[in-house]
C-alpha cells in the first residue's frame, strides 16, 4: 500500500534515485513523523512508499521485497522503538533479499528520554546501519546520511512533472 | 459473553458513575482535572492514583494502557513484563485481576473515579478485562480510535465497537452504570480544522447512544486559536444538546495533542490556555499535559504539578464567556451539523452510515495515512492562527467553504503547521502569570 496523499491528482512525478520504504513499528501509531518523512525524501528525489503507522514485520519484509527499496527508513516516537526495532529487523535481516538493504531507525526510541550508547549500539549490531534519535540535529545527520547513500550519487534529471 | 462475567462483582461491589460525578464537580467556571497517566508496574501506577487523587485540584483518576496492549498483542506485553522491560502504560489484560484489585484498592471511591485509556480499533479483551474489574469507564470510538493509528479496516473497527458497547452496557444489569467518551474531537492530534473533530466527536457520541450507553462524554482537543476553539466547543454543545437523546453528556478538553512546547513556560502557558477554553465554554473536565511532553513519558511530580496548574488557571478568567448567542450559529457549528447531518442521512445505521461516509468522502480526515480514509482533504493554519481547510475534497462543505487556489505542501511548509503551537508558546515571554494567589 502506497500512500499517494501528497501527489496532485493529474500529476505523477518520475525519479531518478528509486524507491524509500518509509514505515512505523508494529505497536506506534503516530502518523505524523511518517509524513514529514515522506515529503522529505520525495523532496530529496526518491519516490516513497509509506506504509503507515502500526505496521508488522512481516507486511514490512513483504514490501520490501516487493519494491527493492534504495532505503528502509524506520521511524517511532512511542517509546517502544528500541524493543520493536529489535525484533523487526531480524524478520527483515532474515530475508535473502534484503541482507545489504540500507535499514535505518530513528525518533524516539525509549521511554525515558534518551537511549543508553549501549542501546544504539545493539541496534546497528542488530543489523541497522545507522539510528537516529530525536534531537537538535536529527533531521540535518539524517541529511547527511542520505547524501553519501550510493543513489545520492545519480545525478538527478530535472524533475519532470508528466500529465496524465 | 457471559463467560467474561466472574458470578459476583469482585473489585469495587458499585462504582459511581464517572458521568455524574463529572458533572457535579466541573462545568459552571470549574474543571475536573485528568492525567493521561499509566505504568507497567502496579507499584508504581497504584503511586500515581494515590498522587493524582491527593493533589490539590478537583481530579479523576487514569489508567492509561500501553500500545502493545492496544494493539492487541498481548504476548509482546508478556514478554516485556518477563523481561522487566518497562511499558509506556499498564498492561490491563496481562496483570491478573487481582493485581488490578490491589491498584485500585482503597482507592477508587465515590471521591475518585477511574478512567481507562487505551486506544485500541480492536479493544474486545480491554473490555472484557474492564468488565472483570468493575471499571466503568473508558473512551475511544469506531473512528477515532482506528483511523489514525494503524492498519485495522475501519469495517472492523465499528464491528468490534458495536460488540464492546453491548459488553460494556451489560454492566446496567449489575446496577453499574458504563461512561464512554468519544476519543473524536482529537482526530490525528493537530492540524484537523475543528467542524471535522466536532462532527466526528458527535457522531460518535451517537454510536454510542445507539449501542445503549446513557452516560457519555464528548471530547475536544485545543488546536491553534483560543477563538476557533471557543467557537468549536460551542458548536458541539450545541449539537450535542440537539442530537443526543440523553442529558447525561459533558464535554471534556484534551490540552494541545500536537508538538508540545519545550520550554517550561511554553508548556504551562499552553496548559493553563487549555483549562480557560473549558471555563470559558462551561467544559466540565480537562485532559492535562506536562512540562516534560515533548521529551519523555511525564514522572507522577509532573504530572500532579499540570493538574494543580490546570485547576489554579481556572482562577483567573471569567466563566463562560463563550456562552453568547452570536456563537450558536458559527461557521464551525454550520460547517459540523452540515457534515454530521450529511452522515446521518447516508443510512439508518450509524455503524453503516460511517462506513459509507467514508467510502464516499463525506468524512475525510487530512494528512490521515489509513487506507479506508480518502486522503482528499487538506488543512492549513492562516495568518491569524485560524485552522482553516486547504482542500474539502468531497466533503458536504462546498457551499460553506470558499474555494482557494491549490496550496502545495512541503516537508519545511508541514513542519511550520506542525511546530505553529510551539514556536508560539515557547517564544512568548516567559514571564509567568501569577495565578489565585
Amino acid at each position: 500500500m502506497s500512500a499517494q496523499i501528497f501527489e496532485d491528482s493529474n500529476t505523477t512525478s518520475t525519479s531518478g534515485r528509486g524507491t524509500v520504504v518509509v514505515s512505523g513499528v508494529a505497536s506506534d501509531a503516530h502518523t505524523w513523523n511518517l509524513v514529514f518523512l515522506q515529503l522529505m525524501i520525495e523532496e530529496l528525489g526518491y519516490d516513497v512508499v509509506n506504509l503507515g503507522p502500526c505496521v508488522p514485520a512481516e507486511l514490512l519484509v513483504a514490501e520490501c521485497e516487493q519494491h527493492k527499496p534504495a532505503l528502509v527508513v524506520i521511524s517511532s516516537v512511542n517509546g517502544h522503538g528500541y524493543q520493536d526495532g529489535l525484533r523487526l529487523i531480524d524478520e527483515v535481516r532474515a530475508s535473502s533479499e534484503l541482507v545489504a538493504t540500507p535499514v535505518v531507525i530513528g525518533g524516539k526510541l525509549g521511554i525515558a528520554g534518551s537511549l543508553d550508547e549501549g542501546a544504539s549500539d545493539r541496534l546497528v549490531s542488530a543489523g541497522f546501519d545507522a539510528v537516529f534519535e530525536d534531537g537538535a540535529r536529527t533531521v540535518l545527520s539524517f541529511y547527511d546520511f542520505m547524501a553519501g547513500l550510493p543513489s545520492a550519487a545519480t545525478p538527478l534529471a530535472a524533475r519532470t512533472k508528466v500529465s496524465v | 459473553m457471559s463467560a467474561c462475567f466472574p458470578t459476583r462483582p469482585s473489585a469495587d461491589e458499585n462504582p459511581v458513575d464517572f458521568g455524574e460525578f463529572v458533572r457535579s464537580r466541573g462545568g459552571r467556571g470549574s474543571i475536573v482535572a485528568q492525567p493521561r497517566m499509566g505504568f507497567s508496574d502496579p507499584n508504581r501506577m497504584r503511586e500515581g492514583l494515590i498522587a493524582t487523587k491527593k493533589a490539590d485540584a478537583h481530579t479523576v483518576g487514569t489508567l492509561t494502557l500501553d500500545s502493545y496492549t492496544r494493539v492487541g498483542d498481548h504476548e509482546a506485553a508478556d514478554t516485556a513484563l518477563r523481561e522487566g522491560l518497562a511499558l509506556n502504560g499498564y498492561p490491563i489484560v496481562n496483570h491478573p485481576v487481582e493485581t488490578t484489585q490491589w491498584v485500585l484498592d482503597g482507592i477508587r471511591d465515590d471521591e475518585f473515579p477511574v478512567q481507562v485509556r487505551h486506544g485500541s480499533a480492536t479493544p474486545l479483551n480491554i473490555f472484557a478485562s474492564m468488565v472483570a474489574l468493575n471499571l466503568n469507564a473508558t473512551e475511544g470510538g469506531p473512528v477515532s480510535y482506528c483511523l489514525p493509528y494503524g492498519r485495522v479496516p475501519l469495517q472492523d473497527s465499528v464491528r468490534n465497537w458495536s460488540q464492546c458497547c453491548e459488553m460494556f452496557t451489560q454492566l446496567q444489569s449489575r446496577g453499574i452504570e458504563p461512561h464512554l467518551e468519544t476519543f473524536g474531537g482529537c482526530m490525528m492530534g493537530q492540524l484537523c480544522p475543528p467542524s471535522m473533530l466536532v462532527a466526528i466527536s458527535v457522531l460518535e457520541a451517537l454510536f454510542f447512544a445507539n449501542h445503549g450507553l446513557r452516560s457519555v462524554s464528548v471530547s475536544y482537543a485545543q488546536q491553534t486559536n483560543l477563538d476557533q476553539d471557543i467557537e468549536a466547543v460551542q458548536a458541539l454543545r450545541a449539537l450535542c444538546a440537539e442530537l443526543l437523546p440523553t442529558d447525561n453528556w459533558h464535554v471534556v478538553i484534551y490540552t494541545y495533542m500536537g508538538m508540545y512546547p519545550t520550554t517550561d513556560h511554553g508548556c504551562e502557558n499552553l496548559l493553563g490556555s487549555a483549562a480557560q477554553l473549558a471555563v470559558a465554554t462551561g467544559a466540565e473536565r480537562v485532559i492535562v499535559k506536562t512540562v516534560a511532553e515533548s521529551r519523555r513519558i511525564p514522572t507522577i511530580a509532573e504530572n500532579v504539578q499540570a493538574l494543580e496548574h490546570a485547576h489554579n488557571s481556572t482562577r483567573v478568567v471569567r466563566p463562560e464567556i463563550g456562552r453568547s448567542r452570536e456563537l450558536a450559529d458559527s461557521q464551525t457549528y454550520q460547517e459540523a451539523r452540515a457534515l454530521v447531518m450529511a452522515v446521518l442521512n447516508l443510512h439508518s445505521d450509524l455503524g453503516q452510515a460511517l462506513l459509507l461516509a467514508f467510502k464516499q468522502g463525506y468524512l475525510d480526515v487530512p494528512y490521515c495515512l489509513h487506507p479506508d480514509n480518502a486522503g482528499r482533504s487538506r488543512s492549513y493554519i492562516d495568518a491569524d492562527g485560524w485552522l482553516r481547510w486547504g482542500e474539502v475534497g468531497s466533503l458536504p462543505l462546498g457551499h460553506l467553504v470558499p474555494r482557494t487556489r491549490s496550496r502545495r505542501i512541503t516537508s519545511s511548509g508541514l513542519l511550520d503547521d506542525l511546530s505553529y503551537v510551539r514556536r508560539k508558546y515557547d517564544e512568548e515571554p516567559s514571564t509567568r502569570v501569577e495565578v489565585g494567589v
